[in-house]
């Protein structure tokens, strides 16, 4: 019994490709990012169309934790509780240079990046981020789940005694997905 | 503007409570010695033509090298009269302590749980003297000038090289 039988096959790829286009996200918004968090999940720019538009307020019933703005290190066990209460596979978004290394901010109290404390799929530059470097993002973190490379994928794969190549794993570098997809293009 | 404050406080207090006053930019300032704390502004809260209703702010500054090393820094305003001043208190580094003010201004109780908490300045007669804004578990005091830039004391920290 169990869902072994799910990531030996082309049902992995149908499952996953499920998983892309209902991610319901969690916005964890601490800072000025999260007015262009509301920019990009308002009707101008429309995250819906990427089946994304449906932000929970509760990270029990979210799979994609969108972290918006500068993580402290008092936050820090909030952040932690929230990523341990969200159902496998999760997914994490760090929104804007706070979130992804601390942005300007060098001091005893703001945290180096929120990859300190949770695992980040995605990092997206800027102060803040475009929008459209949002659903850029989102794209990307999309692409990543079809091909089953996400944190908690890979860990559950892990868990359930699969054998995962380090070189599976590929590394979270916006410059090598962009290479790569330019040249599908 | 608010020479009158400084020419009441230098008449009232004649035994060295004013250790000095000055004016700048149109803001007048005076130096207490920090054991007439209380009482200097106790007498400029209900003094009539002064009654300084309102403590706008409350903060220190560390002098790191000088003595005494910390300055509590009070800025008061008088609502009715519409003039303001503003008050140091020198605190000696061995024992950072001065008297609270929140018996007069209960507005200073944020303001001197702050300064404790990032200059580790202590108010006696203060009701709840703890960290207004790090964590219980932070040791040292932040804004302090020989606190280390990089120093960090974090809650929480992912294990190396862990998927999770």
């Amino acid at each position: 019994m169990g869902f072994e039988f799910v990531y030996s096959s082309k049902l992995e790829a149908a499952v996953n490709w499920a998983r892309k286009f209902s991610l319901f996200s969690y916005p964890f918004v601490t800072a000025c990012c999260g007015m262009e968090y509301m920019s990009t999940a308002a009707p101008k720019y429309d995250i819906a169309r990427f089946g994304s538009e449906f932000p929970r307020f509760s990270p029990r019933q979210a799979d994609l934790l969108i972290i918006v703005g500068t993580i402290t290190e008092r936050q820090g066990p909030a952040l932690r509780r929230i990523y341990e209460q969200m159902c496998e596979p999760k997914w994490v978004i760090a929104f804007g240079v706070c979130a992804s290394t601390g942005g300007f901010y060098q001091n005893y109290s703001t945290m180096p990046g929120a990859d300190q404390v949770v695992p980040v799929d995605v990092y997206i530059p800027g102060c803040p981020p475009r929008p459209e470097q949002v659903l850029d993002a989102l794209i990307m973190l999309q692409e990543r789940i079809q091909r089953g490379e996400g944190h908690s994928q890979i860990a559950m794969r892990v868990d359930q005694g699969f054998d995962v190549p380090a070189a599976s794993v590929r590394p979270i570098s916006r410059i090598t997905e962009h290479g790569e997809k330019a040249k599908v293009k | 503007m608010a020479q009158l404050v400084l020419d009441r406080l230098l008449a009232q207090f004649g035994g060295g409570e004013i250790i000095k006053t000055g004016s700048q930019h149109g803001n007048e300032w005076a130096r207490i010695r920090p054991d007439a704390w209380t009482a200097v502004c106790t007498f400029l809260r209900d003094d009539p033509t002064l009654s300084m209703e309102m403590l706008t702010d409350l903060t220190c500054v560390d002098r790191f090298g000088d003595e005494p090393r910390f300055d509590v820094v009070v800025h008061l305003y008088s609502v009715s009269k519409k003039h303001r001043v503003r008050l140091y208190g020198g605190v000696p580094e061995e024992n950072p302590l001065i008297d609270s003010l929140v018996p007069l201004w209960p507005g200073a109780d944020w303001p001197e749980r702050e300064a404790y908490d990032l200059y580790g300045v202590r108010f006696a007669g203060h009701p709840d003297l703890r960290r207004l804004l790090m964590y219980p578990e932070f040791i040292g005091h932040p804004l302090r000038k020989d606190y280390p830039k990089e120093k960090r004391q974090p809650l929480v920290r992912r294990q190396a090289g862990s998927l999770d």
